[in-house]
Protein backbone atom coordinates (compact mmCIF):
# COMPACT_ATOMS: atom_id res chain seq x y z
CA UNK A 1 0.00 0.00 0.00
CA UNK A 2 2.71 2.64 1.32
CA UNK A 3 4.71 2.03 -2.29
CA UNK A 4 1.24 2.34 -3.99
CA UNK A 5 1.12 5.88 -2.45
CA UNK A 6 4.28 7.20 -3.13
CA UNK A 7 3.58 6.11 -6.67
CA UNK A 8 0.48 8.06 -6.57
CA UNK A 9 1.84 11.21 -4.92
CA UNK A 10 4.24 11.44 -7.10
CA UNK A 11 2.21 11.40 -10.22
CA UNK A 12 0.10 14.56 -8.88
CA UNK A 13 3.28 15.99 -8.01
CA UNK A 14 5.28 15.69 -11.39
CA UNK A 15 2.01 16.53 -13.23
CA UNK A 16 2.17 20.08 -11.45
CA UNK A 17 6.17 20.37 -10.85
CA UNK A 18 6.52 19.45 -15.34
CA UNK A 19 3.40 21.98 -16.03
CA UNK A 20 4.07 24.91 -13.56
CA UNK A 21 7.81 24.72 -14.73
CA UNK A 22 6.73 24.96 -18.63
CA UNK A 23 4.75 28.16 -17.24
CA UNK A 24 7.64 29.52 -15.78
CA UNK A 25 9.28 30.06 -19.36
CA UNK A 26 6.77 32.47 -19.91
CA UNK A 27 8.20 34.76 -17.08
CA UNK A 28 9.73 37.42 -18.95
CA UNK A 29 8.17 36.79 -22.21
CA UNK A 30 4.32 37.39 -21.94
CA UNK A 31 2.30 38.30 -24.95
CA UNK A 32 1.18 41.01 -22.82
CA UNK A 33 2.37 42.26 -18.96
CA UNK A 34 -0.74 40.93 -17.37
CA UNK A 35 -0.64 37.56 -18.64
CA UNK A 36 3.29 37.59 -17.72
CA UNK A 37 1.94 38.09 -14.20
CA UNK A 38 -1.02 35.14 -14.93
CA UNK A 39 1.22 32.86 -16.07
CA UNK A 40 4.00 33.05 -13.13
CA UNK A 41 1.24 33.52 -10.60
CA UNK A 42 -0.31 30.24 -11.98
CA UNK A 43 3.28 29.08 -12.10
CA UNK A 44 3.84 29.57 -8.34
CA UNK A 45 0.76 27.90 -7.58
CA UNK A 46 1.71 25.21 -9.50
CA UNK A 47 5.19 24.31 -8.05
CA UNK A 48 3.85 24.64 -4.47
CA UNK A 49 1.27 22.09 -4.92
CA UNK A 50 4.02 20.30 -7.29
CA UNK A 51 6.32 20.93 -3.33
CA UNK A 52 3.46 20.00 -0.94
CA UNK A 53 2.88 16.60 -2.91
CA UNK A 54 6.63 15.50 -3.78
CA UNK A 55 7.23 16.45 0.22
CA UNK A 56 4.64 14.23 1.45
CA UNK A 57 5.40 11.16 -1.02
CA UNK A 58 9.20 11.73 0.21
CA UNK A 59 7.52 10.57 3.88
CA UNK A 60 5.82 8.20 2.68
CA UNK A 61 9.04 6.50 1.55
CA UNK A 62 10.95 6.52 4.07
CA UNK A 63 13.68 6.57 2.38
CA UNK A 64 15.02 9.93 3.62
CA UNK A 65 14.27 12.02 -0.09
CA UNK A 66 12.86 15.22 0.16
CA UNK A 67 10.72 17.05 -1.96
CA UNK A 68 13.93 18.66 -3.47
CA UNK A 69 15.74 15.82 -4.12
CA UNK A 70 12.37 14.09 -5.69
CA UNK A 71 12.49 17.23 -7.87
CA UNK A 72 15.99 17.32 -8.92
CA UNK A 73 17.70 14.18 -8.71
CA UNK A 74 15.20 11.96 -10.91
CA UNK A 75 15.76 11.17 -14.34
CA UNK A 76 13.00 11.50 -17.02
CA UNK A 77 12.61 7.58 -16.85
CA UNK A 78 10.99 8.29 -13.04
CA UNK A 79 9.14 10.94 -13.36
CA UNK A 80 5.48 10.31 -13.55
CA UNK A 81 4.04 13.15 -15.08
CA UNK A 82 1.70 12.79 -18.16
CA UNK A 83 3.32 13.42 -21.49
CA UNK A 84 0.88 16.19 -22.24
CA UNK A 85 2.47 18.60 -19.57
CA UNK A 86 5.41 18.20 -20.54
CA UNK A 87 5.13 19.36 -24.39
CA UNK A 88 7.15 22.56 -25.21
CA UNK A 89 5.60 25.76 -24.32
CA UNK A 90 5.07 26.83 -28.15
CA UNK A 91 2.70 30.02 -28.84
CA UNK A 92 0.67 31.09 -26.31
CA UNK A 93 -2.44 29.32 -27.77
CA UNK A 94 -0.67 26.05 -27.72
CA UNK A 95 -0.05 26.88 -23.38
CA UNK A 96 -3.36 28.26 -23.25
CA UNK A 97 -5.13 25.36 -25.12
CA UNK A 98 -2.81 22.43 -22.60
CA UNK A 99 -3.64 24.51 -19.93
CA UNK A 100 -6.95 24.48 -20.02
CA UNK A 101 -7.31 20.93 -20.78
CA UNK A 102 -5.15 20.41 -17.32
CA UNK A 103 -6.99 22.86 -15.63
CA UNK A 104 -10.41 21.21 -16.03
CA UNK A 105 -9.34 17.30 -15.26
CA UNK A 106 -6.92 19.35 -12.20
CA UNK A 107 -10.78 20.59 -11.10
CA UNK A 108 -12.28 17.71 -11.14
CA UNK A 109 -9.48 15.77 -9.52
CA UNK A 110 -9.10 17.92 -6.72
CA UNK A 111 -12.51 18.39 -5.75
CA UNK A 112 -12.83 14.82 -4.92
CA UNK A 113 -9.11 14.30 -3.19
CA UNK A 114 -10.48 17.10 -0.91
CA UNK A 115 -12.48 14.12 0.71
CA UNK A 116 -9.57 11.98 0.63
CA UNK A 117 -9.67 9.83 3.53
CA UNK A 118 -5.72 10.17 3.84
CA UNK A 119 -5.90 13.42 5.89
CA UNK A 120 -2.75 15.69 5.22
CA UNK A 121 -3.47 14.73 1.20
CA UNK A 122 -7.03 15.92 1.69
CA UNK A 123 -5.94 19.31 3.49
CA UNK A 124 -2.64 19.59 0.36
CA UNK A 125 -5.64 18.95 -2.21
CA UNK A 126 -8.36 21.03 -0.68
CA UNK A 127 -5.69 24.23 -0.74
CA UNK A 128 -4.92 23.04 -4.47
CA UNK A 129 -8.93 23.05 -5.23
CA UNK A 130 -9.34 26.86 -4.28
CA UNK A 131 -6.73 27.98 -6.50
CA UNK A 132 -7.63 25.92 -9.70
CA UNK A 133 -11.11 27.45 -9.35
CA UNK A 134 -8.67 30.90 -10.97
CA UNK A 135 -6.48 28.74 -13.03
CA UNK A 136 -9.82 26.83 -14.99
CA UNK A 137 -11.43 30.52 -15.26
CA UNK A 138 -8.57 32.36 -16.93
CA UNK A 139 -7.62 29.47 -19.21
CA UNK A 140 -11.55 29.06 -20.26
CA UNK A 141 -11.55 32.77 -21.12
CA UNK A 142 -8.54 32.96 -22.96
CA UNK A 143 -9.59 29.76 -24.96
CA UNK A 144 -12.30 31.44 -26.15
CA UNK A 145 -10.70 34.59 -26.75
CA UNK A 146 -8.90 33.33 -28.97
CA UNK A 147 -10.63 30.83 -30.59
CA UNK A 148 -13.53 33.72 -30.80
CA UNK A 149 -10.93 36.37 -31.78
CA UNK A 150 -9.41 37.17 -34.93
CA UNK A 151 -8.44 35.10 -37.69
CA UNK A 152 -5.24 34.65 -36.70
CA UNK A 153 -5.68 33.93 -33.31
CA UNK A 154 -8.36 31.10 -34.18
CA UNK A 155 -6.09 29.36 -36.60
CA UNK A 156 -3.49 29.42 -33.92
CA UNK A 157 -5.51 28.26 -31.19
CA UNK A 158 -7.24 25.63 -33.53
CA UNK A 159 -3.85 24.24 -34.50
CA UNK A 160 -3.21 23.73 -30.83
CA UNK A 161 -6.12 21.74 -30.38
CA UNK A 162 -5.24 19.56 -32.90
CA UNK A 163 -2.20 18.86 -31.83
CA UNK A 164 -2.89 18.81 -28.32
CA UNK A 165 -5.53 16.36 -28.63
CA UNK A 166 -4.15 13.15 -28.79
CA UNK A 167 -2.17 13.34 -25.33
CA UNK A 168 -5.44 14.35 -23.06
CA UNK A 169 -6.45 10.45 -23.03
CA UNK A 170 -3.52 9.84 -20.90
CA UNK A 171 -5.28 12.18 -17.66
CA UNK A 172 -7.61 9.15 -17.75
CA UNK A 173 -6.08 6.43 -17.79
CA UNK A 174 -6.64 3.54 -14.89
CA UNK A 175 -3.88 1.24 -13.26
CA UNK A 176 -4.06 -0.88 -10.50
CA UNK A 177 -1.77 2.02 -8.34
CA UNK A 178 -5.20 4.37 -9.51
CA UNK A 179 -7.60 1.39 -8.61
CA UNK A 180 -6.27 0.14 -5.31
CA UNK A 181 -5.96 4.68 -4.09
CA UNK A 182 -9.46 4.51 -5.18
CA UNK A 183 -10.71 1.85 -3.91
CA UNK A 184 -8.98 2.53 -0.39
CA UNK A 185 -10.87 6.19 -0.66
CA UNK A 186 -7.69 7.90 -0.67
CA UNK A 187 -7.12 8.21 -4.01
CA UNK A 188 -9.78 9.82 -6.92
CA UNK A 189 -11.73 8.21 -9.70
CA UNK A 190 -10.40 9.55 -12.84
CA UNK A 191 -13.06 7.25 -15.02
CA UNK A 192 -16.18 8.96 -13.39
CA UNK A 193 -14.24 12.56 -14.29
CA UNK A 194 -13.68 11.74 -18.25
CA UNK A 195 -17.74 12.42 -19.18
CA UNK A 196 -17.48 15.55 -17.32
CA UNK A 197 -14.56 16.92 -18.83
CA UNK A 198 -15.63 16.05 -22.14
CA UNK A 199 -18.95 18.09 -21.36
CA UNK A 200 -17.10 21.04 -19.88
CA UNK A 201 -14.37 20.96 -22.59
CA UNK A 202 -16.62 20.23 -25.41
CA UNK A 203 -18.56 23.10 -23.84
CA UNK A 204 -15.93 25.86 -23.90
CA UNK A 205 -14.45 24.99 -27.36
CA UNK A 206 -18.01 25.11 -29.28
CA UNK A 207 -18.13 28.43 -28.05
CA UNK A 208 -14.12 29.10 -28.76
CA UNK A 209 -15.55 27.74 -32.36
CA UNK A 210 -13.08 25.41 -32.32
CA UNK A 211 -13.56 21.47 -33.37
CA UNK A 212 -11.51 18.71 -32.37
CA UNK A 213 -9.85 16.33 -34.79
CA UNK A 214 -11.25 12.66 -35.38
CA UNK A 215 -8.18 10.48 -34.65
CA UNK A 216 -8.33 8.89 -31.80
CA UNK A 217 -6.34 10.06 -28.78
CA UNK A 218 -3.38 7.84 -28.45
CA UNK A 219 -0.03 9.26 -26.87
CA UNK A 220 0.49 7.41 -23.69
CA UNK A 221 3.40 6.66 -21.18
CA UNK A 222 4.27 9.30 -19.04
CA UNK A 223 2.71 7.39 -16.15
CA UNK A 224 5.18 4.59 -16.40
CA UNK A 225 8.19 6.80 -16.94
CA UNK A 226 7.87 5.84 -21.25
CA UNK A 227 7.61 10.15 -21.78
CA UNK A 228 8.36 12.43 -25.33
CA UNK A 229 11.73 14.12 -26.30
CA UNK A 230 10.67 17.08 -24.58
CA UNK A 231 11.32 15.41 -21.19
CA UNK A 232 14.61 15.17 -21.04
CA UNK A 233 15.96 18.42 -22.11
CA UNK A 234 13.72 20.41 -19.66
CA UNK A 235 14.67 18.18 -17.04
CA UNK A 236 18.16 19.30 -17.91
CA UNK A 237 17.11 22.78 -18.04
CA UNK A 238 15.51 22.75 -14.61
CA UNK A 239 18.18 20.59 -12.82
CA UNK A 240 21.50 21.41 -14.16
CA UNK A 241 21.97 23.83 -11.29
CA UNK A 242 21.31 21.64 -8.41
CA UNK A 243 22.99 18.74 -9.98
CA UNK A 244 26.08 21.17 -10.70
CA UNK A 245 25.90 21.75 -6.57
CA UNK A 246 24.76 18.49 -5.56
CA UNK A 247 25.93 19.33 -2.03
CA UNK A 248 24.49 22.18 -1.02
CA UNK A 249 22.45 21.83 1.70
CA UNK A 250 19.03 22.96 0.36
CA UNK A 251 17.48 23.57 -3.12
CA UNK B 1 -3.31 11.00 37.48
CA UNK B 2 -5.54 14.11 37.28
CA UNK B 3 -3.46 17.21 36.56
CA UNK B 4 -3.70 19.97 39.13
CA UNK B 5 -5.64 22.73 38.11
CA UNK B 6 -2.58 24.86 38.75
CA UNK B 7 -0.91 22.88 36.02
CA UNK B 8 -3.77 23.51 33.23
CA UNK B 9 -3.70 27.46 34.32
CA UNK B 10 -0.17 27.73 34.17
CA UNK B 11 0.10 25.68 30.65
CA UNK B 12 -2.91 27.75 29.70
CA UNK B 13 -1.29 30.99 30.38
CA UNK B 14 2.37 29.95 28.49
CA UNK B 15 0.30 28.98 25.31
CA UNK B 16 -1.49 32.35 26.02
CA UNK B 17 2.28 33.94 26.27
CA UNK B 18 3.59 31.83 23.33
CA UNK B 19 0.67 33.23 20.97
CA UNK B 20 1.34 36.55 21.99
CA UNK B 21 4.82 36.53 21.06
CA UNK B 22 4.15 35.31 17.71
CA UNK B 23 2.36 38.72 17.16
CA UNK B 24 5.67 39.61 16.86
CA UNK B 25 6.29 37.82 13.45
CA UNK B 26 4.71 39.96 10.79
CA UNK B 27 4.09 38.56 7.23
CA UNK B 28 7.06 39.67 5.14
CA UNK B 29 5.24 41.06 2.69
CA UNK B 30 2.54 42.49 4.66
CA UNK B 31 4.56 44.60 7.76
CA UNK B 32 1.29 45.41 9.16
CA UNK B 33 0.05 42.24 9.58
CA UNK B 34 0.98 39.46 12.19
CA UNK B 35 0.87 35.72 11.53
CA UNK B 36 -1.85 34.86 14.36
CA UNK B 37 -4.39 37.34 12.80
CA UNK B 38 -3.64 35.82 9.74
CA UNK B 39 -4.93 32.27 10.66
CA UNK B 40 -1.40 30.88 9.69
CA UNK B 41 -0.53 30.26 13.44
CA UNK B 42 -2.88 26.93 13.96
CA UNK B 43 -1.76 25.76 17.76
CA UNK B 44 0.51 25.74 20.10
CA UNK B 45 1.45 23.39 22.46
CA UNK B 46 4.37 22.83 24.94
CA UNK B 47 5.44 19.39 25.94
CA UNK B 48 8.86 18.09 27.76
CA UNK B 49 10.32 21.76 27.34
CA UNK B 50 9.52 21.86 23.50
CA UNK B 51 7.86 24.51 22.09
CA UNK B 52 5.59 22.81 19.10
CA UNK B 53 3.99 25.18 17.07
CA UNK B 54 1.49 24.25 14.07
CA UNK B 55 1.72 26.14 11.25
CA UNK B 56 -0.88 26.32 8.03
CA UNK B 57 0.31 27.81 4.48
CA UNK B 58 -2.09 30.54 3.05
CA UNK B 59 -1.62 29.33 -0.44
CA UNK B 60 0.65 26.58 -1.92
CA UNK B 61 3.34 28.39 -3.47
CA UNK B 62 3.03 31.33 -0.69
CA UNK B 63 7.38 31.92 -0.82
CA UNK B 64 6.76 33.45 2.48
CA UNK B 65 6.28 30.45 5.06
CA UNK B 66 10.08 29.66 5.00
CA UNK B 67 11.01 33.08 6.38
CA UNK B 68 8.00 32.65 8.60
CA UNK B 69 8.99 29.27 9.84
CA UNK B 70 12.40 30.89 10.55
CA UNK B 71 11.26 33.64 12.29
CA UNK B 72 8.97 31.99 14.26
CA UNK B 73 12.41 30.04 16.04
CA UNK B 74 13.77 32.96 16.22
CA UNK B 75 11.26 35.21 17.76
CA UNK B 76 10.45 32.66 20.20
CA UNK B 77 14.51 32.12 21.27
CA UNK B 78 15.07 35.67 21.58
CA UNK B 79 12.35 35.39 24.35
CA UNK B 80 13.53 31.95 26.46
CA UNK B 81 11.89 29.48 24.51
CA UNK B 82 15.25 27.79 23.02
CA UNK B 83 13.35 24.44 21.56
CA UNK B 84 11.05 24.81 19.16
CA UNK B 85 9.74 22.85 16.42
CA UNK B 86 7.12 24.46 13.59
CA UNK B 87 4.85 21.76 11.90
CA UNK B 88 3.20 22.73 8.89
CA UNK B 89 -0.69 21.33 8.88
CA UNK B 90 -2.48 21.38 5.99
CA UNK B 91 -6.11 20.50 7.57
CA UNK B 92 -8.41 22.55 7.70
CA UNK B 93 -7.42 24.36 4.42
CA UNK B 94 -6.51 28.06 5.36
CA UNK B 95 -8.76 30.50 3.91
CA UNK B 96 -9.37 34.22 3.68
CA UNK B 97 -12.63 33.76 5.71
CA UNK B 98 -11.02 33.55 8.82
CA UNK B 99 -9.21 37.07 8.74
CA UNK B 100 -10.98 39.56 11.33
CA UNK B 101 -12.76 42.65 10.17
CA UNK B 102 -9.84 44.73 12.23
CA UNK B 103 -7.30 42.94 10.46
CA UNK B 104 -9.53 43.83 7.40
CA UNK B 105 -9.42 47.43 8.41
CA UNK B 106 -5.74 47.42 8.47
CA UNK B 107 -5.23 46.12 5.28
CA UNK B 108 -7.32 49.22 4.06
CA UNK B 109 -5.01 51.21 5.87
CA UNK B 110 -2.26 50.18 3.86
CA UNK B 111 -3.61 50.61 0.78
CA UNK B 112 -4.96 47.02 0.02
CA UNK B 113 -9.01 46.05 -0.47
CA UNK B 114 -9.16 43.57 1.79
CA UNK B 115 -10.65 40.00 0.64
CA UNK B 116 -14.82 39.11 0.44
CA UNK B 117 -15.67 36.11 1.84
CA UNK B 118 -14.72 33.05 -0.03
CA UNK B 119 -17.15 31.05 -2.47
CA UNK B 120 -16.12 27.65 -3.04
CA UNK B 121 -18.76 26.75 -3.78
CA UNK B 122 -19.51 27.68 -7.71
CA UNK B 123 -19.48 24.40 -10.32
CA UNK B 124 -17.23 24.26 -12.73
CA UNK B 125 -19.64 25.01 -15.01
CA UNK B 126 -19.98 28.46 -13.45
CA UNK B 127 -16.66 29.17 -13.50
CA UNK B 128 -15.62 28.59 -17.29
CA UNK B 129 -19.00 30.24 -18.45
CA UNK B 130 -17.91 33.85 -18.30
CA UNK B 131 -21.43 35.23 -16.72
CA UNK B 132 -19.89 35.15 -13.53
CA UNK B 133 -20.62 38.19 -11.91
CA UNK B 134 -17.89 40.40 -11.23
CA UNK B 135 -18.50 42.30 -7.61
CA UNK B 136 -16.84 45.33 -7.49
CA UNK B 137 -14.27 46.02 -5.32
CA UNK B 138 -14.11 49.16 -3.36
CA UNK B 139 -10.95 51.44 -3.24
CA UNK B 140 -8.96 51.11 -0.09
CA UNK B 141 -7.83 55.21 -0.57
CA UNK B 142 -10.88 56.76 -1.01
CA UNK B 143 -13.96 54.06 -0.56
CA UNK B 144 -15.34 54.12 -3.77
CA UNK B 145 -17.17 51.58 -5.82
CA UNK B 146 -15.99 52.88 -9.11
CA UNK B 147 -12.86 50.89 -9.65
CA UNK B 148 -12.08 48.45 -12.68
CA UNK B 149 -9.69 45.07 -12.01
CA UNK B 150 -6.59 45.27 -14.26
CA UNK B 151 -5.57 41.73 -13.87
CA UNK B 152 -6.51 38.77 -12.08
CA UNK B 153 -2.68 38.09 -11.17
CA UNK B 154 -0.95 40.52 -9.08
CA UNK B 155 2.29 41.19 -7.50
CA UNK B 156 2.21 38.24 -5.18
CA UNK B 157 -0.22 35.13 -6.31
CA UNK B 158 -2.74 36.29 -3.22
CA UNK B 159 -2.99 39.41 -4.87
CA UNK B 160 -4.83 41.26 -8.00
CA UNK B 161 -4.32 44.54 -9.45
CA UNK B 162 -7.25 47.49 -9.22
CA UNK B 163 -7.77 51.03 -10.38
CA UNK B 164 -9.75 53.35 -9.11
CA UNK B 165 -11.60 55.57 -11.15
CA UNK B 166 -12.53 58.46 -8.52
CA UNK B 167 -9.20 58.99 -7.02
CA UNK B 168 -7.07 57.57 -10.03
CA UNK B 169 -5.21 55.83 -7.89
CA UNK B 170 -3.97 51.43 -8.99
CA UNK B 171 -4.48 49.12 -5.76
CA UNK B 172 -3.73 45.62 -4.78
CA UNK B 173 -6.58 43.11 -3.92
CA UNK B 174 -6.37 39.94 -1.22
CA UNK B 175 -8.25 37.60 -3.20
CA UNK B 176 -10.77 35.64 -1.32
CA UNK B 177 -9.93 31.85 -1.07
Amino acid sequence: MSDSLFQYLVRLGDDRLVLGHRLSEWCGHGPILEEDIALANIALDLVGQATLYLKLAGETEGKGRSEDALAYFRDAIDYRNVQMVELPKDDYAYTIVRQFFFDVFSFHVLEQLQSSKHHELAGIAGKGFKEVRYHVRHSSEWVVRMGDGTPESHDRAQKAVNQVWRFTAEMFETDAIDREMASSGIGADVEAIKPKWEAIVMDVLRRATLSVPNDPPAMTGGRRGRHTEYLGHMLADMQSVARSFPSSATW
Amino acid sequence: MVKDEGAEVREAAERSAILELLREVKDPELPMIDIVELGIVRNVETADGVVHVDVTPTYSGCPAMQVIEREIVTTLAAHGFPDVTVHTVYSPAWTTDWMSDETKQKFRDYGIAPPRMASNSGGIAELVSLRRARATVDCPFCGSANTVEKSEFGSTACKSIHFCNSCHQPFDHFKAF
